[in-house]
């Protein structure tokens, strides 16, 4: 299972990026050869719609899962459609929240916000 | 002429200006720009009210001809946009109506629906034309209803005074574009002059002659002064913080009709207007 997560840095001990849509990069953690890898955010910088060109690069890259602080209403929308599960993140490393999901210990995030459009000086 | 009031927040008086301006000029047009909570109409009680309906150009897809190339996506600066499992999701409000998607697919299998997102009214009251913009909650941007407000001014020979939104963005910038001179209102606070900050930035990059009117004066130190004075801008007119004028307009009367003493203000502060603008004129011709 391939499962993301937004983080600051790309070293497996970044802290968890608080946003989804804008967060800087992605670590990608594959749980069947326990390899990662990191991807830059290329919506980070966009004028709108961070989250769903975030979510398309997710869906791009066969996610099956993130695990996330938080999630607007519009990246929700591709999520699902592209059937990746969306969990709550828990305080915490990268590693530990991965191994949380595996043993099933992780909620799905339930409290999708309508997001914060027209607050990056559109 | 035209005329716009703007501010770097709300409730500074733009709408107080605006409707006593109209009201003391001879013959003049009243544009309500602010369309997500228009009030000027509130003061004019406008008559014979005419409405249209403004809409937006929104693409939808025919999933039988879309064969999955993604230029559309790609295209989207504002990611209204996404492929995924084979189709193709769009997000109206996201959506800024550029067209590109439909002009850019390849397969012509985009096309554009019309979207109605607010109206325009149209009146009169006395000597004033009232042309109030009306966004529909929830909708993200206001700015086509004021591209269809200000297509009325190209149709005006009256003096016409544009009630714009609070704040400095995207929405502010449209509605002051086709302005000859700009009315700053400025509260005595140091919140105040910063809000003032902002609105001047936004004339001075549009290069539009401006000035400021400070509203709610008192007599002890006003940072909006202090502001105006170190930036070498000219103050057009003082409104005092006087309770009568207040109760007047929050009880939706234009003071400027009800009492001499705030028509001479008012009238005052338009022959002001009147002279930067004709100044204006004469140095740029």
């Amino acid at each position: 299972m391939k499962i993301a997560l937004p983080v600051d840095e790309k070293n497996i001990e970044s802290p968890i990026c608080i946003s989804f849509g804008r967060t800087p990069c992605f670590v990608i953690f594959d749980t069947d050869t326990n390899g990662s890898l990191f991807l830059d955010n290329s919506a980070a910088a966009s004028q709108g719609g961070a989250g769903i060109q975030a979510a398309q690069m997710l869906a791009d890259h066969n996610i099956q899962a993130l695990i996330t602080p938080r999630c607007g209403e519009n990246a929700a929308e591709v999520l699902n459609a592209a059937e990746i599960k969306i969990y709550k993140s828990i305080a915490g490393s990268i590693l530990e929240n991965v191994q949380a999901l595996v043993q099933n210990n992780l909620s799905p995030l339930n409290e999708i916000h309508a997001g914060f459009h027209n607050h990056g000086g559109m | 002429m035209n005329i716009a009031v703007l501010s770097g927040k709300g409730g500074t008086g733009k709408t107080l200006l605006s409707v006593n301006l109209a009201s003391v000029a001879e013959k003049s047009t009243y544009i309500d720009c602010d369309v997500e909570e228009p009030n000027g109409h509130l003061f004019f009680k406008p008559e014979n009210i005419k409405s249209k309906k403004v809409s937006v150009w929104i693409p939808m897809v025919d999933e039988k001809l879309c064969n999955g190339c993604r230029i559309c996506v790609d295209f989207c600066k504002f990611n209204a946009l996404a492929y995924i499992k084979n189709s193709l999701f769009v997000f109206d409000e996201i959506c800024h109506s550029c067209g590109g998607c439909v002009y850019l697919c390849p397969q012509g299998a985009l096309s554009e629906k019309a979207n109605k997102i607010g109206e325009i009214q149209e009146g009169t009251s006395k000597n004033v034309e009232i042309i109030t913009g009306i966004l529909n909650p929830g909708e993200a941007s206001g700015v086509p209803i004021i591209k269809e407000l200000l297509k009325h001014i190209e149709s005006q020979h009256a003096e016409c005074f544009i009630d714009c939104p609070p704040g400095s963005a995207c929405i502010v910038m449209e509605s002051i574009k086709d302005a000859d001179y700009c009315v700053l209102v400025a509260e005595p606070t140091i919140f105040g002059s910063h809000n003032l900050a902002m609105v001047y930035e936004l004339v001075q990059l549009f290069k539009i002659p401006h000035g400021v009117v400070l509203n709610k004066c008192q007599d002890d130190g006003n940072p909006s002064e202090l502001f105006c004075e170190e930036n070498n801008i000219p103050i057009i007119g003082r409104i005092p913080f006087d309770r009568d004028l207040g109760n007047l307009n929050s009880n939706a009367l234009i003071a400027a009709n009800e009492n001499e003493k705030y028509h001479s203000m008012f009238s005052n502060i338009l022959q002001r207007i009147r002279k930067e603008v004709l100044h204006e004129t004469t140095i740029n011709s």
